[in-house]
């Protein structure tokens, strides 16, 4: 009997043939925390454990408010800088021109590798999948306990097969696919289990959309989601891997499956998510025409040079109707967007652009709607709330249906702007 | 965990109950767990006097998927903090079910239940008696029962200690 990529991963880490439903305690390859790695250090120092186990296993990226919007977050950045001084962790992405949102950066630099355990303090932890790795979001007391011991322990999960086959249609994306996905299996359609993409639609995806997909795992309160390590990851990954201990590991063709389901790429079509879940699916036949307020271009799940390339070829030479806010995933990205003139587009056509972080994914800062508003967004999530104001209303789409509704001050469908 | 038979009113809510309705993201800067309760279910419709009525030993009553989204555990410190016991839903997100043991707060699988609250045999008010050991749920009022799951010998060590950073220490003394 075949086993299945989270069954060879964990059994990989534990040192034994493992199956679903057994217990295990592994050793994580990395651990990332952001802002929120103070208050796991003040956790941390209550186990009366005085170093962290590896700290070069540790990985802190500050995004969710950056540069800090408040004395509150000032204070938090200022005592990771004291723990980072103190623990000697290596890996630490402070408020500079090297960092982006955590997840972007943990993908760019090298530490999303295949067949690794990586485990971080951020529900969307998950996006690593898209290189192969087992990855997952835990608490923060869970990562205390990680930094000091240097273990987790996992239920071995049970895995939903999702086979994809076909080509998206002009102005159909990645985006499509996974709230199409979210829509029909719903909120609660994969918890505890891991996700596999199949098919020769996810080899023909780029990396970028394959973390769209990987990303919005937890949304279907997926474990984690996973890509194969196929040649296109062995060469994203070539000169930048931060260990040798990855292995490219992939599903048995015999392995058991919880679930199985297969979708054609050829039917799909433009669709948004409505207030205030992510399994709240509308075709966008079905929305066009609702009035918002302001345009989201950013986050973890689209705001990747490729998506903002989709979003800039619409935008380009036409003015937004209504304020469009654009914050690549990362500086990285930002430079290339400037050096491919995308920057430009974007403030030509009236966007605002601000540095890359999470900026109002979650309601931090930079875009936090009034009540009655509504947002046209490329977040992975629009629960009440979400983007600060609980009387506002927050619809997720692709960075094209994002940019064809900035154009016309309403939710637009796409392949009639393209 | 000594007293396993508990006795309160229940507090009604419905499937797929996020991070953000439980604990909103405004919030997230509060480090301290006792003050997370003052903001429990602020942006539940229906529910926002929840925080200010609650009383220790009422219980929270949910559907599917309690506690999806974030892997905040503010979303655990405010009904741990309030008073409540113990949270009896149908099933729970994975990072808050693990947020709960890892805190040593008890949550139970209960069957039925989401099914139950829609068709209002469950009630906000409604007078619950529960045995923790066995899992069981009494309505008092509807004269109505459902049945839970028993927690895995791994979570029930981390919870006898209290949750994972004092089982952690307990441990290190070894």
């Amino acid at each position: 009997m075949g086993k299945t990529f989270a069954e060879k991963a964990l059994g990989r880490a534990a040192g034994h043939e493992v199956k679903a439903g057994e217990i295990v305690t592994v050793e994580p390859d990395f651990c990332m925390s952001h802002d929120n790695s103070a208050p796991i250090a003040r956790t941390f120092r209550k186990i009366g454990v005085k170093n962290v186990w590896k700290p070069e296993r540790i990985v802190f990226i500050l995004d969710h408010a950056v540069p800090a919007p408040s004395d509150d977050h000032a204070v938090n950045h200022k005592e990771t800088r004291q723990f980072v001084a103190e623990q000697g962790i290596t890996h630490f992405y402070d408020v500079s021109s090297k960092g982006g949102v955590c997840h972007q950066v943990m993908c760019e630099e090298g530490f999303a590798l295949p067949g690794l355990i990586m485990i971080g303090s951020d529900s969307h932890t998950c996006t690593y999948g898209a290189f192969g790795a087992f990855s997952t979001g835990i608490g923060r007391s869970e990562m205390a306990a990680a930094w000091a011991t240097g273990q987790i322990w996992f239920k071995v999960p049970e895995s939903l097969k999702v086979t994809v086959k076909g080509s998206f249609r002009p102005g159909v994306a990645a985006k499509d696919l996974i709230l199409t996905l979210i829509g029909d299996i719903k909120a609660d359609g994969a918890d505890y289990m891991s996700v596999e993409f199949h098919g020769p639609a996810i080899e023909a995806m780029s990396i970028a959309e394959r973390m769209t997909l990987c990303n919005m795992g937890i949304e279907m309160g997926a474990k984690n989601a996973v890509c194969p390590p196929d040649a296109k990851v062995l060469a994203a990954i070539r000169d930048k891997a931060r260990t040798d201990r990855w292995e490219a590991l992939w599903a048995d063709d015999d392995a058991v499956y919880a679930k199985e389901l297969t979708y054609d790429l050829d039917n799909l079509v433009p669709c948004v998510a409505k207030p205030h879940t992510v399994d709240n699916y509308a075709a966008i036949d079905a929305v066009k025409g609702t009035p918002i307020h302001q345009a989201f271009l950013g986050s973890c799940t689209n705001a990747r040079i490729e998506d903002l390339r989709a979003a800039a070829a619409i935008l380009k030479g036409k003015e937004v109707a209504v304020r469009t806010i654009v914050i690549p995933a990362s500086w990285k990205i930002y430079r290339q967007c400037m050096a491919e003139g995308l920057i430009e587009t974007f403030l030509d056509a009236g966007c605002v652009i601000a540095n890359p972080g999470c900026g109002p994914c979650m309601g931090n800062h930079e875009g936090i709607l009034a009540p009655g508003e509504a947002c046209i967004s490329t977040a992975n999530r629009n629960f009440k709330g979400r983007m600060g104001n609980k009387e506002s209303f927050i619809y997720l789409a692709s960075p094209l249906t994002v940019a064809a509704s900035a154009l016309k001050g309403e939710i637009a469908d796409p392949r009639e702007v393209l | 965990m000594e007293k396993t038979i508990l006795r309160g009113r229940a507090w009604v809510f419905g499937d797929d109950v996020d991070t953000d309705l439980i604990y909103h993201n405004k919030y997230l800067a509060e480090t301290d767990p006792k003050k997370m309760p003052q903001y429990s279910f602020e942006y539940y419709p229906g529910k926002e006097h929840f925080a200010k009525e609650v009383k220790p030993g009422d219980f929270v009553v949910a559907g599917t998927n309690f506690g999806c989204g974030s892997s905040r555990e503010h979303a655990v410190y405010c009904l741990k903090y309030a008073g409540i016991p113990v949270v009896l839903a149908e099933n729970y997100s994975r990072i808050y079910y693990r947020n709960a043991i890892n805190n040593g707060y008890p949550v139970l699988f209960i069957k039925g239940i989401s099914q139950a609250i829609k068709d209002k045999k469950i009630e906000d008010g409604d007078e619950l008696e529960v045995d923790l050991a066995k899992g069981e749920v009494k309505n008092v009022t509807k004269g109505t029962s459902f049945h839970g799951d028993a927690v895995a010998d791994l979570e029930k060590d981390i919870m006898a200690a209290g949750g994972l950073i004092e089982y952690l220490k307990s441990r290190a003394g070894r």
